[in-house]
């Protein structure tokens, strides 16, 4: 793993020879990507290895590297259209389900590879949990939504079920509000609270990274608020790595941000660093909205 | 224009100028194109669904009306015509024609006169009414048509009784006594015997053979008269007059019923087992000798030995079980000898009004053939309701009689209904199953490509077709097959190897298969993807997936493929006829004789008896009105398998999609 960042995270100061990873792109090129000293002091749980994608002959991301902190929320931000689901989607291997999808490289949770030739996809997906852009809650009552990953393993011992379901229910805030209908559809709950559904299917096996695709791109301000409190209080019991365009829920939510553009992990560093002294002018621009 | 410069103003005026043309002609031509103004669309569009909806309203009306309208019992007229002949009958039908010179020049004198002074009347049509006259014993005819300019004289007898009969069709006459009567050899027996019995209320008279205008004819004679030197058949209590024979009828008429139907339970069940028995045993038998033939086939002659000693324990058997059953056979035969006797006391005399020329005429109708009797133009409307009731009791739960053109079609019901839901049953798994695959597991090529479009088009392939496959493939190869391993002692009797329900069931399943796998890929395909990936990403496999997720999505969806499924399988006639349907089945496929269900065994089917009934019929105008009452039973037994199916679909719908904006 190539970094420019030593200099970069020390002193605040953009440095003269700064690298230009836009210009580079221009020319066909891609940079190592800027990596802060910080992130890598910490312990990662995933490891993203010199990975790249291909929707049939159209390459979607670029030689991308990075490690991602035990514990911690991780933003992905950048442009629409710069790759940041199809990598979230690439750890839990969702996009195997898209037939013209290639790829090359490897991830490593937790030091087993994800992309290895002996690896139980299945066995995979039951170490991570997802949380998609729509509220996807099951044609099931609120309860079954919840135990769903334990049922599909055979789990069907009432106690442990249900110890499961209000553990998941509190731990995604939703405990008081349907605890008294645990058995009605959970198509008839709002909004918000079939996203933090969601969140609680996800976590309910105790996965050891929390995806989070845009969660909160369909809900309106209140809901959005509750969905980022869930992420702060998940914190340090989940590792996260959340995708999201909007950059004050980047800046609220995250320990760490990651900016990606045209395919490519441009920066990655402490979110308070990447807001406010990014390493990187295309960075900085892209922040304070220069362009994307 | 010499001026080199442009005016920017006036260049935005041209421009305008040149928008506003366009404009006008736009509008110019969406004034004069029908299309562009779109209105006389919503006529063309709205007046083929308005000539859709009275097309099928239309049909469904008559069927209504025709099928609502047999039942009611009408009154009976009786007509003499100018040239001396009779009728007495329900009026069942009126038509108007015009009638050819000839045939008008062919009738008598006073009839000719009447039919021209009639036709100048009314323009040179006539009209006819076509007479339900029964009593097809004595007459030869069901039906006779008489012309309106004929009539001399029309009354409605008060007393005119109208019979259903068992055998042999309607009967209309006019009761005279009511018997209930013992056979005796002598006068002097009779006289001890009405002595013995006594009466319940009639008189106690002696019934003697006379010959009387060539015709034999029962006479009435009071004790007193009787004449020892002529025959005395019997001695009868007489309830003379109308209306005592028709109280005594009222009174005797269900307890006669009552043991009628004993003695077909005997005759059909007890008679049944026995056969069952006994043919069971004669197959274990022939079992045994086929088994000791090839025994002597192989030569070891320890296996010879026992498939002998195998036969002969068998044959041992048989005959006893012979032995048995004819002892029962004598049983039954007495219970029924005993039955019929005390039925045969109860008799109605009746007499007609006289057919064409012919006089009137002596019948004797035994009670236990008739089915129902009611003087029709006496009764009142609640009566009528309650004769009109009691048929389509009759005709929803009693078996056919007459060549299907009376009686009911409960076996055709049972039929129909258990081949659709043995068809249901068979064709939803195996369509689902196969959308299933077509959708979520096979990778979109020009293979699945082709067999999507295969089995589109098997759905356009003409049902005779899947009849004759049917015959060939499941009757003639599986069912051959099927009894040459399990049942060759009945050989060369098929059992498997003919039309039946199951291969029926089987071929409309085929049929049908095209309708439920579109159906089950359409929703199958509608459950988001969005579902699938968040079932994926809990860990769930593919089958746990499909299985958790996505059918209990695209239930409503399968379930509306099962309704059409259903709506096309149980109107199909064609491929039945060859597959199993029959115009008369003497045993229903499931019953009390064990395995107690036969899938094959040849079964009725309502559509079928449509077409039997209607154009198959010997009788067919007594039949034609059944056609409509049968149709109307085949369209509301599919309407209510499909009003069953959409509640069905309705609750999984809230189960499953409720909420979901």
């Amino acid at each position: 793993m190539e970094t420019s960042s030593s200099q970069n995270a020390a002193d605040s100061a953009p440095s003269p020879v700064q690298p230009d990873p836009l210009a580079a792109i221009n020319e066909g090129r891609t940079l190592p990507s800027t990596i802060h000293e910080s992130v890598l002091a910490e312990e990662a749980v995933l490891e993203v290895k010199d990975f790249r994608l291909w929707y049939g002959a159209a390459q979607a991301l670029y030689d991308i590297s990075f490690p991602v902190p035990q514990g911690k929320v991780t933003a992905l931000i950048g442009p629409s259209g710069c790759g940041k689901s199809t990598l979230l989607r690439s750890v839990n291997r969702l996009n195997d389900l898209i037939d013209s999808v290639r790829i090359e490289g490897d991830m490593n949770l937790s030091g087993d590879s994800i992309y290895g030739p002996s690896v139980d996809v299945i066995e995979l997906r039951k170490r991570m949990g997802m949380v998609f852009q729509k509220s996807n809650p099951f044609p099931m009552s609120i309860y079954e939504n919840v135990v769903y990953a334990l049922r599909i393993d055979g789990e069907n011992r009432k106690s442990v079920l249900d110890e499961v379901c209000e553990r998941s229910l509190r731990g995604a805030a939703l405990w008081d509000e349907v605890k008294d209908r645990l058995d009605e559809l959970a198509l008839g709950l709002s909004g918000g609270q079939q996203q933090r559904l969601c969140i609680a299917r996800a976590i309910a096996a105790e996965p050891e990274v929390l995806l989070m695709d845009e969660p909160c791109s369909a809900l309106d301000p209140i809901a959005t608020g509750k969905i980022e409190d869930l992420i702060h209080s998940l914190r340090g019991e989940y590792t996260i790595l959340i995708v999201t365009h909007n950059m004050q829920q980047a800046s609220r939510t995250s320990d760490y941000t990651a900016f990606m553009y045209l395919g490519r992990l441009i920066e990655l560093g402490r979110t308070s660093d990447i807001f406010t002294r990014p390493s990187l002018r295309a960075t900085e621009d892209y922040i304070t909205g220069r362009f994307g | 224009m010499s001026v080199e410069t442009v005016d920017p103003a006036s260049e935005e005026r041209a421009g305008s100028g040149s928008k506003r043309k366009a404009w006008k002609r736009r509008r110019a031509r969406s004034r004069s194109s029908l299309f562009a103004a779109g209105e006389p669309m919503v006529w063309l569009t709205g007046g083929a669904l308005v000539l859709c909806i009275a097309m099928v309203v239309g049909l469904l009306s008559l069927v209504l009306w025709k099928g609502l309208i047999t039942f009611w019992p009408l009154p009976v007229e009786q007509v003499s015509t100018f040239d001396g002949r009779s009728y007495m009958g329900e009026v069942t039908r009126t038509d108007v024609y015009r009638p050819e010179q000839s045939v008008i020049d062919a009738l008598s004198p006073e009839l000719a006169a009447a039919a021209d002074s009639y036709l100048a009347e009314n323009e040179g049509t006539s009209e006819r009414r076509l007479f339900r006259t029964g009593n097809f014993r004595l007459t030869q005819n069901h039906f006779s048509w008489v012309d309106t300019f004929a009539l001399a004289e029309q009354s409605k007898p008060e007393w005119v009784f109208v019979v259903e009969r068992l055998e042999w069709g309607r009967f209309y006459g006019f009761p005279e006594a009511f018997l209930i009567s013992t056979p005796v050899d002598s006068v002097e027996e009779a006289r001890k015997v009405a002595e013995d019995v006594g009466s319940s209320g009639g008189e106690l008279k002696g019934v003697v053979s006379r010959w009387a205008d060539g015709r034999e004819e029962k006479v009435l004679l009071p004790l007193s008269e009787l004449d020892t030197a002529e025959a005395v058949e019997a001695v009868a209590e007489v309830f003379q007059g109308p209306e005592a024979a028709w109280q005594g009828f009222r009174r005797h008429h269900d307890a006669v019923r009552e043991r009628w139907n004993e003695r077909r339970d005997l005759e059909e069940f007890d008679t049944g087992a026995v056969n069952h028995e006994l043919e069971a045993t004669r197959l274990s038998l022939r079992e045994a000798q086929l088994d000791l033939e090839k025994a002597e086939a192989t030569k070891n002659e320890a296996a010879i030995e026992e498939a002998r000693a195998k036969v002969a324990a068998r044959e041992e058997k048989y005959e006893e079980t012979t032995r048995w059953a004819e002892s029962e056979f004598t049983r039954i035969r007495q219970e029924i000898d005993a039955i019929n006797q005390e039925n045969a006391r109860y008799q109605l005399f009746m007499r007609t009004a006289g057919e064409g020329t012919m006089p009137a005429q002596q019948a004797v109708l035994p009670l236990d053939e008739i089915v129902n009797a009611y003087p029709a133009n006496r009764i009142s409307f609640v009566e009528k309701l309650g004769v009109y009731l009691g048929r389509w009791y009759e005709f929803l739960v009693d078996e056919p009689r007459e060549a299907n053109s009376e009686g009911g079609v409960f076996p055709a019901i049972f039929g129909t209904v258990t081949m659709t839901l043995i068809m249901s049953l068979v064709v939803v798994p195996f369509g689902v199953l196969a959308a299933l695959y077509l959708r979520e597991y096979a990778k979109s090529g020009p293979l699945v490509s082709a067999v999507r479009i295969a089995v589109n088009n098997l759905a356009g392939v003409p049902s005779i077709v899947f009849g004759v496959f049917g015959l060939g493939f499941f009757c003639y190869l599986v069912g051959a097959s099927i009894d040459e391993l399990f049942f060759a002692a009945q050989l060369p009797n098929p059992t498997y190897g003919k039309g039946g329900l199951l291969w029926a069931s089987l071929t409309l399943a085929l049929l049908t298969l095209p309708v439920v796998i579109v159906a089950t890929e359409e929703a199958v395909s509608a459950v988001p993807n969005s579902m699938r990936e968040g079932s994926y990403a809990c860990g769930a496999s593919k089958w746990q997936t499909i299985q958790r997720i996505v059918l209990p999505r695209a239930l409503p969806g399968i379930i509306t493929g099962m309704i059409l499924a259903i709506a096309r399988g149980a109107g199909e006639v064609a491929p039945l006829m060859l597959v199993g349907a029959v115009k008369l089945a003497p045993e229903l496929p499931i019953d009390g004789v064990f395995p107690y269900i036969h899938p094959e065994r040849s079964f009725m089917h309502l559509g079928f008896h449509i077409f039997d009934v209607g154009f198959q019929s010997q009788n067919s105008e007594a039949a034609k009105p059944m056609v409509f009452t049968t149709t109307l039973l085949l369209i509301g037994l599919i309407a209510l398998l499909n009003f069953a199916a959409i509640r069905l679909r309705n609750s999984l719908r809230k189960k499953y999609a409720g909420g979901q904006f």
